[in-house]
């Protein structure tokens, strides 16, 4: 990489251990949660992703919201792009939008599949896959032309990162799969939820080659019943009998507070922890509890820099 | 070959209607053999029809059958049919889609009937008696880079760059994680040939043009491709 463009990248290249938060529009016509949570994130990261019809719910578009808080919060946004619900067309021109109105980090993500969402009748799209979709941006950026070579006026500047899962099981295709992608020039990868220090160091082990930063995921439970549902329906995460039973210890002694001061505790101690690893910082995912995220990053003592 | 599921009877009564005059035409190809559509099954549609017929309505119906050799050619259902089309009201066509549509081709004033609804073109395994779903007819085979698994019809998203993050153990979300993960077993089955290079092997978008309905083709002859 020649050029850094967003601030995300600029800590990042400057070595500076980095925290990401991240925003979910929901199905609305209101911005105030995102402006609101947004708020609330603002200072402790660096930037915050807004997500893309997660799991294929249909919700407000993520180029909107990502502007809005740029723009009235004064926070960078990584805007996901899946490629679920569009094909080659719709996303060039979106991802043409977003560099009009300053968008600087896009995370480029295959998408669920659209049985997994609240229309699972709907057509699935991928006209492109994560990895089509960043050698489409890095021939935005970089050569300043569309998939088909035809030419951008005011070519858009953006950072791409990819997600990636340390517990996938098998590991070896994931790992090739970076690797693929890495290839065609990736910056950043944010990672599916880990919750262990072992996870995370073997990713980083098998990945060393590649040389790409990496913040690792973390997602912290509001409660029992969202922890059992996490591990029910969203692929890729696998949480630790010890972390399961600790929250369920705290729930019973101490209520959801308790799971609250339990969630503090044991995040700010594994993101300690992964200070000192080889990762280039966290992304942290807690949808709609944004203001646990503060009381993590403080209770593990590592500075936002 | 191509695999088909026939409708249901009710489906079928419903959609021959009043006619009187049925021509029940099967087809000794893909569907002949271990489908639905081959004389055997012709013939049990005409008794089931004329005995429905007889008890729902108390009125008789003329039924005539024919399997042909292949429904889809033009030429055999022509010379085939033709000395039996002259009085039939309407035709129910026991093959796939494309069976249907030929005698529709054919005989321009048949009213034809579909009696199967056409699903995939399929792989069949008599032991365990199900037909896979393995080829999507994409117009660009990629099968000897992906170890002979074919990811635009075994991978939910058909996805040239996987697998994604929807699996796990080797196994789809998609479905329920039952299925497969094509990616997974284009892994398993490169890295057994040690090609995992085809794996890691960046695919750029396809050209949906190769895709583009509806799609004809010339025949192709021995000397044109020896002469490329």
């Amino acid at each position: 990489m020649t050029k850094v463009y967003s601030n995300l990248m600029k800590h990042i290249t400057e070595g500076k251990f980095v925290f990401t938060g991240e925003l979910e529009p929901v199905k609305t016509t209101s911005l105030h949660e995102v402006i609101e949570g947004a708020k609330t994130l603002k200072g402790h990261v660096v930037a915050i992703n807004v997500t893309d019809n997660p799991t294929s719910f249909a919700y407000m578009n993520a180029l909107i919201p990502s502007y809005i808080i740029q723009k009235k919060v004064g926070v960078e946004a990584v805007y996901q792009v899946t490629c679920r619900d569009r094909n080659r067309l719709a996303i060039t021109s979106d991802l043409l939008a977003a560099g009009g109105v300053g968008i600087k980090n896009i995370l480029a993500l295959t998408g669920d599949h659209t049985t997994v969402g609240d229309n699972p009748q709907a057509k699935n799209v991928f006209d492109l896959d994560s990895a089509t979709l960043v050698h489409l941006i890095r021939k935005m950026v970089d050569e300043g032309v569309d998939l088909n070579e035809n030419k951008i006026d005011n070519p858009p500047k953006f950072h791409v990162g990819i997600a990636a899962n340390p517990n996938a099981d098998p590991l070896e295709p994931e790992i090739l799969k970076i690797e693929r992608k890495a290839k065609l020039g990736v910056d950043f990868v944010q990672t599916q939820c880990v919750y262990n220090v072992e996870v995370t160091n073997r990713f980083m082990k098998e990945m060393s080659h590649l040389d790409i930063p990496v913040l690792i995921g973390i997602a912290p439970f509001r409660s029992i019943n969202m922890m059992k549902y996490f591990m029910k329906f969203v692929p890729g995460v696998v949480v630790p009998d010890e972390v399961q039973q600790s929250l369920i210890e705290a729930n019973e002694e101490g209520g959801k507070e308790g799971v609250v001061q339990k969630n503090i505790e044991f995040f700010g101690d594994f993101i300690k922890e992964l200070k000192n690893t080889k990762v280039a910082g966290v992304h942290i995912m807690a949808i709609g509890f944004e203001w646990i995220v503060p009381k993590i990053i403080e209770y593990s003592g590592v500075q936002q820099s | 070959m191509i695999i088909v599921k026939r409708k249901p009877i009710n489906k079928i009564f419903d959609m021959i209607g009043p006619a009187d005059n049925v021509l029940i035409v099967g087809c000794d190809g893909c569907v002949g053999i271990y489908q639905e559509g081959g004389q055997k099954q012709v013939e049990l549609m005409s008794v089931i029809l004329e005995l429905a017929k007889k008890l729902k309505e108390n009125r008789d119906i003329k039924i005539k059958t024919a399997t042909v050799l292949r429904q889809c050619d033009r030429q055999i259902v022509a010379t085939s049919l033709r000395p039996l089309i002259d009085d039939v009201d309407v035709v129910l066509s026991m093959a796939c889609g494309v069976g249907a549509q030929t005698i529709a081709e054919v005989f321009e004033d048949i009213i034809v009937i579909p009696a199967q609804d056409t699903l995939f073109i399929g792989m069949h395994d008599r032991q365990l008696k199900k037909f896979y779903e393995l080829c999507s007819a994409c117009g660009e085979c990629i099968l000897f880079e992906t170890g002979g698994v074919c990811p635009i019809t075994r991978c939910a998203k058909s996805l040239l760059n996987g697998p994604c993050g929807g699996q796990s153990k080797g196994k789809c979300e998609v479905g329920g994680w039952v299925k497969d993960c094509a990616w997974i077993l284009i892994h398993n089955r490169l890295k057994q040939k040690d090609r995992l290079d085809l794996f890691t092997k960046f695919r750029e978008p396809r050209d949906h043009r190769n895709m583009e309905s509806p799609r004809e083709l010339g025949e192709t002859f021995v000397g044109e491709v020896e002469a490329t």
